[in-house]
């Protein structure tokens, strides 16, 4: 019984913590879109632009990592 | 069950045993893929250069478009001036990216003594690229102070904010800088640690239905499709995280070499 309160508590536990990958998804498809619209507009200035891309994809996406960490570490180390 | 366990990949065993002084300093089938990454690039480097021919083969072509794909980073994001640093980010990158590489064989059948048949992900252990990530801090904390002085502070009061913000943008600034090293070290380990997870999940389905030993065995191929897609796109993720952890040095070699924004 206490055993299965643990494991139900660690299951939601995370789920819930997945969900902060949401904001995560809506940040990187956010640059990405945007990133398109620009270099469709001024394709001559796209290239340069791409370290600046990876640097905010990377910045954004690291936030999304640290919640799946969360949901991993409570789900195969707790 | 204990077979699909994706978390059993990342053990570590031990390969040598070695104690000094109550420390347990034995070599491990982690160190041993990083002598294993460091042995390949240097071998590929030195046999890729040797000849030095001026129409380059295939080797010498490997090694001359990782060398201006390198220095291409380094001077579009650090400037000139930071190509003093260019051997720094190299080796960084190449190791990153062998390290990450050597760990997508999902089947390598060494004869030694405490390496599993598959590969090791040497970066999938926080402690390995907390190392890496506290290296490049030192060297950015190091050399700016060197070079700047006290100076180097002004990366903390950025030029052209009006006084009474300071009160709100320093300690912002500051908190920023702290944790640099954490999300430097967290994104490429939590990275590889959860793509080697998933892989290992959706391996872990085929080998459940086949298991039942029923037709559901046959859907086993429906997870296997998406394997092989993963294992795609994990060879992707291998090597943009390599350029990402690259790419936020030379970043951060930039905020020492100019603090003043």
């Amino acid at each position: 019984m206490e055993q299965g309160l643990i494991d139900l508590g660690k299951y939601i536990g995370a789920g819930l913590a997945c969900l902060g990958m949401l904001g995560a998804a809506m940040g990187v498809g956010n640059i990405f879109g945007s990133f398109l619209q620009g270099a469709m507009r001024n394709p001559a200035a796209a290239q340069q632009q791409f370290g600046t891309l990876i640097f905010g994809f990377a910045v954004t996406e690291a936030l999304g990592i640290f919640s799946l960490l969360i949901a991993l570490l409570l789900l195969f180390v707790v | 069950m204990a077979d699909t366990n994706p978390i059993t990949q990342f053990e570590i065993h031990e390969v040598a045993p070695l104690e000094v002084a109550g420390l347990n300093l034995a070599f491990t089938n982690s160190a041993f893929f990083m002598v294993l990454a460091t042995v390949s690039v240097t071998l590929l480097m030195a046999l890729a250069t040797n000849k030095r021919a001026l129409v380059p083969g295939r080797g010498q072509s490997v090694a001359e478009i990782l060398y201006g794909f390198v220095a291409d980073m380094v001077r579009s994001s650090a400037g000139n001036e930071g190509l003093r640093f260019f051997p720094f980010v190299f080796t960084l990158f190449i190791f990153i990216l062998a390290g990450n590489m050597f760990g997508m064989f999902p089947y390598l059948p060494l004869p030694i003594h405490g390496v599993d048949n598959h590969g090791f992900t040497i970066t999938s252990h926080i402690i390995v690229t907390l190392t890496l990530s506290m290296l490049v801090m030192a060297i950015v904390v190091g050399f700016g102070v060197y070079k700047n002085g006290f100076n180097f502070l002004k990366l903390f009061v950025p030029a052209g904010v009006p006084p009474v913000l300071y009160i709100i943008v320093t300690p912002i600034e500051v908190i920023s800088f702290l944790s640099r090293p954490i999300s430097l070290s967290v994104r490429l380990f939590a990275n590889m640690l959860a793509g080697h997870i998933l892989l290992k999940v959706f391996a872990g389905f085929i080998v459940m239905l086949i298991a039942t030993e029923s037709a559901m065995g046959l859907v086993g191929i429906l997870p296997f499709f998406m394997v092989v897609g993963l294992t795609a796109l994990e060879f992707l993720v291998a090597f943009l995280q390599a350029y990402v952890f690259a790419i936020l040095t030379c970043i951060y070699l930039n905020d020492a070499l100019h603090p003043a924004h």
